[in-house]
């Protein structure tokens, strides 16, 4: 429709709306509202997470689980999801990883979008039973496959802080992929 | 609304409130109450047909902040689910709904907040219109001054009414070891206090509170199974006033009398009730729209004025009138909870031993 206006910072404008219609009224008619709202949080991520952030400090990666259970949760909430139970012990994971799932972007928005194409991932840490995300680099997008073995990319050390930004990027390392079968449920 | 299965809450659980659980996560607050009020009835969520919990992204300022609280449900195998951007009281009037649909027996039902994160009087004022009210952020603080001023020049209450109220609904609270304040001055000392919105002083106002509440509900036999004496759901109704401030008479809320009339209060003795007040002068009209009696205990566990876990200050009102029944030292009660500016929405419960 040649009367839609665009209501994305998206290239091309490929998100678009319908014009509005107003009924008739003197003068000129109101379509649109700025109305500022901003809100402060201090947000406190919780005992589970601050292990876990203080860890990506000293670029270690730490999971953890309920004592005695086996699965080790990483980027994690306290409990573990599957019985509820407290998640007490805490187990450092990967840092190599294996590429569960992947997606070329072509269009990159917001400030820290890297250059397109790029590919976003999916990577399972080895010890942990669920994926963390991130992208992946020093490598062709076109190369990208599911089960592909990777390693973190870490900012220099006096870059480090509690921050999941810690990790630039996951790159190949020099091992077989590992087979699809075997990330069944983590996929 | 008149039910068709008898359902009663048969267990309820509460975090301890704070001005702020600082170190916790909202999943890790909150999990102690959830699996204590399965524990207490020695269930687990597979005994368990719904979950319904009350919570709001723009208190914890975190989208999507409910489902990272499933977690401490155990939501795998995936579990019947749902959630109300409401308070706690509205998730349990879901799941009295689906158990009267017949879709399950029993229900988990949940809500809490931590406040803390934000500025709870401006986080509020997003409640409001977006066009005519929410522009001027009136903080909700200010707001409740405006219908207390209403009530005042209406000889509807008076201040030393107010404090009077602060003072019996806080040394109430001493018996309660879950509330955040125990204890008041005597009424006349809170007087001499300055006003924080004039004519509202710090005692009229609830405190900001990081907590929340679990409960379990249950249909007839399975009810029997997990407690020797159910607090039985007899009525159960919800209302709204305008959303529009400048429309309504501040000194009322006729959609709490709607309620209460269809909710059964007036049908029988009520030995108890616990009242979502979040402002002294606002008891009042509760009070007076459910149209108790002197003879009503109010608000034994301290009321809102004493823990104020946004979201959940509601469904703990429901929580402890069920306590006082399957205590025994009740039979029947009013539970009142309310959600958005000056009573604006609200829902009345009937409980009931047997």
């Amino acid at each position: 429709m040649s009367d839609d206006r665009t209501v994305s910072t998206f290239p091309e404008g490929v998100w678009t709306q319908p014009a509005v219609t107003v009924p008739a009224l003197e003068g000129e008619p109101v379509q649109r509202v700025t109305i500022p709202a901003s809100m402060r949080y201090d947000y406190s991520p919780g005992l589970t997470q601050t292990r876990f952030l203080r860890g990506l400090e000293q670029k270690k990666i730490y999971g953890e689980r309920t004592p005695g259970a086996e699965d080790v949760y990483v980027s994690h909430r306290g409990v573990d999801p599957v019985t509820g139970v407290p998640t007490t012990e805490v187990v450092e994971v990967g840092p190599n990883a294996t590429i569960t799932a992947f997606c070329v972007v072509h269009i990159g928005f917001g400030v820290n979008a890297p250059p397109t194409p790029f590919v976003s991932a999916l990577f399972l840490a080895d010890g942990a039973v669920v994926s963390l995300y991130g992208t992946v680099g020093e490598v062709e997008y076109d190369k990208v496959r599911i089960g592909m073995r990777v390693e973190p990319v870490w900012v220099d050390d006096d870059a480090l802080t509690t921050s999941m930004e810690n990790i630039k990027y996951w790159r190949p390392i020099d091992e077989p992929d590992v087979p699809a079968e075997q990330l069944k449920g983590h996929m | 609304m008149a039910p068709q299965r008898n359902v009663a809450v048969v267990s309820v659980a509460q975090t301890p409130h704070r001005r702020a659980a600082a170190g916790l996560s909202e999943t890790e607050m909150i999990e102690p109450a959830i699996r204590q009020a399965l524990d207490q009835v020695g269930a687990t969520i597979d005994d368990i047909g719904f979950v319904c919990s009350g919570s709001s992204d723009y208190l914890a300022g975190q989208a999507f902040s409910f489902v990272m609280t499933l977690d401490a449900v155990g939501a795998w195998p995936p579990i019947s689910e749902s959630h109300v951007e409401m308070d706690g009281a509205w998730a349990l009037y879901e799941a009295w709904l689906k158990i009267q649909s017949g879709h399950c027996d029993t229900a988990l039902v949940f809500g809490y907040s931590k406040a803390s994160p934000g500025d709870l009087p401006r986080v509020l004022t997003r409640q409001l219109d977006p066009y005519y009210y929410g522009p001027l952020w009136p903080d909700s603080v200010a707001l409740a001054g405006l219908q207390a001023r209403a009530m005042l020049d209406a000889g509807a209450i008076t201040e030393a009414e107010m404090a009077q109220i602060a003072e019996r609904n806080r040394n109430a609270a001493k018996d309660n070891p879950n509330a955040q304040l125990q204890g008041s001055p005597s009424a006349d000392e809170l007087l001499t206090a300055p006003y924080v919105a004039d004519p509202l002083r710090r005692h009229d106002c609830a405190p900001i509170t990081d907590g929340g509440v679990a409960m379990i509900i249950a249909a007839d036999d399975a009810a029997r199974k997990f407690s020797s004496r159910p607090a039985w759901i007899r009525g159960i109704d919800h209302r709204v006033d305008s959303h529009n401030l400048g429309a309504r008479d501040l000194t009322r809320a006729p959609s709490i009398a709607i309620a209460a009339q269809h909710a059964g209060v007036a049908d029988g003795k009520v030995d108890v009730a616990e009242l979502h007040a979040p402002f002294t002068h606002q008891e009042k009209i509760v009070r007076t729209e459910l149209g108790l009696g002197d003879d009503v205990l109010v608000n034994p566990s301290g009321g809102t004025l004493s823990a104020n876990p946004v979201m959940g200050a509601g469904l703990i009102r429901i929580a402890e009138v069920a306590n006082r029944i399957s205590a025994g030292e009740a039979d029947r009660g009013v539970a009142h909870a309310t959600s958005g500016q000056l009573l604006q929405q609200n829902l009345v419960c009937v409980l009931e031993g047997e």
